[in-house]
């Protein structure tokens, strides 16, 4: 088990680097959209640190991922809750560990079938590679590199700490 | 088989739906949780998500039936599933098919559910236990036995209003309990999460025999019965199930166990009034207290897409022992 640097650290760097894509005069009115659970908690550290007016929103993709027919329901999913309009709207959407790309690919799916948004960007705390599809993240906090027998994992939501661990 | 091994598997998950018990009181709070967590999508433009896609679902209704077999369409549709709805009493039936022939040449075009309703008592039961291992059956429904998403939605209900401890409420289900699959599955339903007390209110002729062996309290008077309770479950007077003379007249019934705003004076100041539909004013109850703020009917048919959605989705995750893995992130 390692235990890794700071979140604070990681996530104060995610805010300034997102700070700069959002203060472009073309992107008014952007919310923040986190992704149960370990994203939600990312997420209200950099809604707070970016000042952003529009209340969080939270997704839980259980309903969307692509192997329900082979792993069945997940037995705590939480209702999504995205607390304003979707159409015409700057997505921010945060997770805590992009891998393969298939929760965000059925994250986007999710929001779509909310609304139409302006545009959608990715921040995630970790990107540890090993993607099956072409999906890439516009911030990433911290990019590691992982043996395949490992995971990272993102324990909070205070304090926010990861740590490296060997998958059973 | 079993009842209770025929709806569980050996890991515990469930597999069909076709009554309360057999069941426990995990399972019961996981089906209301999974519902609860469905709720959230008829919040979305697209009203709709895609954990069923590509599956067939069969509503096979052999009793009629709208707001139920509405609220399983419904429910099916939201979650991505094909629906086909078959209206049996006016179709093969009619031209001497029998139960199994009519299954089996619907499996041949591979359904993956089957929702049942049927007039006879165990009808689900008999159909679970001849469908292909890879489809599942929900009761909508069968005789005098059960109505078990019924009984759900109405927990769902229950819980919404007054919250999830069951153990501090006094519950009364008022009228004909006799003829009352849905008061059978609710008493399962209520005893297994709990709940306080259990109450049933019905002139004698109207109470079933082994009423006080399920763990009720049998009342005969109306105002006693519903006196301090937090709950009123009202039933439907089933006009059509009445053979013989149990009642000497509708409008007797209503003066002695009909639903009015005085009669409400006695149960507690908070009490909420329940009623699975349709109603027969003036029978039951009062335009005043169906329309009246104590009262979350509509409230009860909105839970049953979300509570029919969990179900649907829970008896259709796969068979196999799930492997625990952590999602891919």
């Amino acid at each position: 088990m390692t235990k890794l640097e700071d979140t604070t650290t990681i996530i104060d760097d995610m805010a300034t680097r997102l700070g700069k894509h959002i203060s472009r005069p073309e992107y008014t009115n952007p919310a923040i959209v986190g992704i149960h659970t370990g994203g939600v908690w990312v997420a209200e550290r950099l809604h707070r640190q970016l000042g952003i007016s529009e209340p969080l929103g939270s997704l839980d993709i259980s309903f969307y991922r692509d192997d329900f027919t082979r792993i069945g329901m997940n037995p705590v999913v939480k209702p999504s809750e995205l607390p304003f309009s979707i159409d015409d709207r700057h997505i921010i959407l945060v997770d805590d560990v992009l891998y393969t790309g298939r929760t965000i690919r059925a994250a986007l799916n999710e929001l779509f079938d909310y609304g139409r948004p302006a545009s959608i960007m990715l921040a995630t705390l970790i990107d540890r590679g090993g993607r099956e599809l072409p999906i890439q993240a516009n911030v990433v906090g911290r990019h590691v590199e992982l043996e395949a027998d490992e995971q990272i994992k993102l324990s909070g939501p205070d304090p926010l700490t990861l740590e490296i661990q060997k998958t059973a | 088989m079993s009842r209770d091994s025929l709806q569980i598997d050996d890991n515990g998950q469930l597999r069909h739906f076709l009554s309360i018990s057999g069941l426990n009181r995990q399972l019961l709070n996981d089906i209301l949780d999974t519902a609860e967590s469905f709720t959230g999508v008829t919040e979305q433009t697209v009203k709709k998500v895609p954990l069923l896609r590509g599956k067939t679902i069969v509503n096979l209704f052999f009793e009629a039936s709208t707001r139920t077999r509405t609220t399983f369409e419904l429910a099916a549709k939201r979650l991505s599933a094909d629906v086909l709805n078959i209206n049996i009493t006016q179709s093969s039936a009619s031209k001497g098919e029998t139960l199994l022939d009519t299954l089996r040449n619907l499996e041949a075009m591979h359904v993956d559910m089957f929702v049942v309703r049927h007039a006879d008592s165990g009808a689900a039961h008999f159909i679970a236990s001849n469908v292909a291992p890879h489809v599942s059956v929900i009761n909508a429904g069968d005789g005098r036995h059960s109505h078990p998403t019924q009984a759900m939605l109405d927990m769902f209900t229950i819980r919404r209003v007054k919250g999830p401890d069951f153990g501090r409420l006094r519950v009364a289900i008022v009228g004909d309990i006799m003829h009352s699959r849905v008061a059978r599955s609710q008493i399962h339903a209520l005893n297994l999460l709990n709940t306080g007390e259990v109450r049933i209110v019905a002139p004698k002729t109207l109470i079933p025999a082994h009423a006080e062996s399920l763990g009720t309290h049998v009342f005969h008077d109306l105002q006693e019965g519903i006196r301090d309770v937090d709950v009123i479950i009202m039933l439907r007077l089933q006009r059509e199930r009445m053979q013989g003379a149990l009642l000497p007249s509708e409008h007797e019934y209503f003066e002695l166990y009909g639903l009015t705003e005085d009669k409400l004076a006695y149960s507690s100041p908070d009490v909420t009034v329940m009623h699975p539909g349709p109603i027969n004013r003036g029978v039951e109850m009062d335009s005043e207290v169906a329309d009246g703020p104590r009262s979350v009917i509509l409230e009860q048919v909105t839970h049953g897409i979300a509570v029919r959605m969990a179900v649907m989705s829970m008896a259709m995750s796969p068979r196999e022992a799930p492997v625990e893995q952590p999602h891919a992130s």
